[in-house]
């Protein structure tokens, strides 16, 4: 068979989801924001609860989400996603509200309201991208910074001394009561992002359930921040990243896993 | 058994030549051409498409989801 006989539509097996437009997205090539972007629309299509699901957008590399996003979504102020998105859910009880956040966003000058969110146990959605760097601004050191890893704003490496450790916000949070599913997941990977994927899902049916916040800590690479090319940022994060933030589900229905 | 053949279709000009979608294939069907599209990247195309099995492993992974998979049962 050629391949011009398998290349008709009723063979076609995978496509772009109509929830993301045609609007080249703005990120650096193979950066992990894309594939994140379609995962959370292509679990909202196959739900069916595009109608009802509105969107919060953070400030950071995603800031432009509402223009690539073919979903009613709203832009927050610099950290002020989860409060927003407490608003809207108690406005319309039954609407999907996720909320979408960098870790320069989440983990640090929004340190607060994720917290406070977490621990009022908001029926909402929470997908937290750390990629270990302030990625829009220049590649500054972040909270999630790794121990000696060098940025713009620490050239000679993370010195824990003055700088302490990295934040690990989704541990953290993983302990407040309010919170029903709490899970670290990445997107390199084919296997990893068929695993996201299902974790987004099962956020998504937690607001539906009416359980409490979900929250996917999605672990990523900037090739452009930590200045290699896409395939070693990918290597470079499953040797570095990921002994300090290890992938899996953190809290399940409530409870933590050990 | 029957024999499934694959094939995919790459939007050059959305694609960005990150090469992502090469390490994942298990079959090494992509390669990066040596021409490149209107924003200067190099973009990937099938080179050995007697291989392909449609697995979509490089559509998932792909960040600008420039690649579109067919899959046929020969």
């Amino acid at each position: 068979m050629e391949v011009i006989d398998i290349i008709k539509p009723e063979n076609q097996v995978f496509n772009k989801t109509c929830l993301m437009t045609d609007t080249t997205l703005s990120y650096c090539p193979g950066c992990g924001h894309g594939v994140a972007h379609n995962l959370a629309m292509e679990v909202i299509d196959e739900l069916g609860i595009v109608e009802d699901t509105i969107g919060v957008a953070p400030v950071g590399c995603s800031v432009l989400a509402y223009d690539f996003m073919n979903v009613d979504i709203t832009q927050a102020a610099h950290g002020r996603a989860p409060a927003l998105a407490t608003a809207i859910s108690r406005t319309w009880p039954d609407k999907y509200v996720f909320t979408y956040q960098g870790d320069g966003d989440l983990a640090a000058i929004g340190t607060a309201e994720t917290i406070h969110a977490c621990n009022r146990g908001e029926n909402i959605v929470i997908i937290f991208v750390n990629n270990g760097i302030y990625g829009m601004t220049g590649g500054q050191m972040a909270p999630t910074t790794l121990p000696g890893m060098s940025t713009s704003t620490s050239p000679y490496g993370r010195d824990i001394e003055t700088m302490g450790m990295p934040l690990k916000i989704t541990e953290l949070i993983a302990n407040l009561p309010g919170t029903y599913y709490v899970t670290r997941q990445a997107v390199h990977t084919h296997k990893h992002v068929r695993k996201a994927k299902k974790a987004i899902k099962t956020a998504f049916e937690n607001t539906r359930l009416k359980k409490g916040l979900s929250f996917i800590e999605i672990v990523s690479n900037c090739n452009s921040g930590w200045k290699m090319n896409p395939n070693d940022s990918n290597v470079w994060m499953e040797e570095n990243m990921f002994p300090y933030f290890p992938l899996g589900d953190i809290k399940v229905k409530g409870k933590l896993k050990q | 058994m029957a024999k499934v053949k694959g094939a995919i279709v790459v939007d050059t000009e959305t694609c960005k030549g990150c090469e992502v979608c090469i390490p994942v294939c298990q079959e090494n069907v992509i390669s990066m051409s040596t021409t490149v599209n209107r924003k200067g990247y190099h973009y990937a195309y099938m080179s050995n498409p007697d291989a392909c099995t449609g697995c979509t492993n490089c559509a998932i992974v792909c960040p600008d989801r420039a690649i579109t998979v067919y899959r046929a049962k020969v």
